[in-house]
């Protein structure tokens, strides 16, 4: 039965998007990292098993795909650590929005110098 | 004449209100702690972990069988890799559990994609420590050794 819609706690804005974008960057990563213990225990099977898979992965769609997750990464760690500073800091629920502004800033820089690398390498001819 | 009126909500008035006596202790404080403090580790390990794996020398075209058995053969990236799958995989289990808790209103939905969630958990961590430990990066294979400097000769 749908619930009855009712006020809501939702106030928009740096706070609230933060939060959205932790969350669904969070479950990513998760998601990505069963794949990813899964894919690495095939060391365990054989040398080869492993070499062929992680040789499926090199193609430039998975070069995007593993400059998305290093994405979502950089941000919920950035932002993980906006959200300490806003729990154990005295003044830091006061600065949040400063420091939302802080961690995109970064974002951007680490993302940026992170493509150039990766993309030069796994596009690049080798 | 003064009269003293109880506070509504006290315990005594409002069982219901109850905050202390029969509660889960202080798990959820202790998981919210948690995040904390893995987050921070998890910030170094997965840095580390992505610089050396993806931006040094020639980044993920070196990535193969032999670059991890480099690895696992030193015990530095072995505990530095079960560190990491440990609280990698703690930290994103609890935050999963955090949006079950959030979204799933029935309850036996939500006792059901706890059970799924903590199963799939348990599965990776047992077998991901499993291959750190009982991994063997100088395989013999068809009576020849792979190549592999931090191999015995």
């Amino acid at each position: 039965m749908p619930t009855k819609p009712a006020g809501t706690l939702y106030r928009g804005r740096e706070g609230m998007w933060s939060w959205v974008g932790h969350r669904i960057t969070g479950v990513v990563i998760f998601f990505f990292l069963l794949v990813h213990v899964l894919d690495t225990s095939l060391v365990r099977v054989s040398p080869e098993a492993y070499t062929a898979v992680i040789g499926a992965y090199k193609n430039p769609l998975m070069a995007l795909g593993e400059t998305g997750l290093v994405a979502a990464i950089v941000f919920h760690a950035f932002n993980g650590l906006r959200i300490i500073a806003v729990d154990f800091w005295k003044k830091g629920a006061k600065y949040q929005r400063q420091m939302l502004w802080t961690v995109l800033a970064l974002w951007v820089v680490v993302m940026v110098g992170f493509s150039i690398r990766h993309l030069s390498l796994a596009l690049g001819g080798h | 004449m003064t009269a003293t009126i109880d506070s509504p909500r006290s315990g005594k008035n409002s069982p219901q209100y109850r905050r202390t006596g029969a509660s889960r202790g202080n798990f959820e404080m202790l998981a919210w702690l948690f995040m904390r403090l893995s987050g921070v580790v998890l910030v170094v390990l997965i840095f580390g972990h992505l610089f050396v794996n993806l931006l040094v020398g020639e980044g993920i075209h070196a990535i193969d069988f032999g670059f991890v058995a480099g690895k696992w053969a030193d015990p530095f990236w072995q505990i530095w890799d079960l560190a990491m799958l440990w609280l990698a995989m703690l930290h994103g289990t609890n935050g999963v559990r955090t949006i079950i808790n959030d979204y799933a209103e029935k309850d036996s939905t939500r006792l059901w994609l706890k059970i799924v969630l903590y199963a799939a958990t348990t599965v990776i961590i047992v077998l991901g420590t499993l291959v750190i430990f009982t991994f063997n990066p100088c395989p013999v294979v068809d009576g020849v050794p792979l190549p592999g400097g931090f191999c015995p000769a």
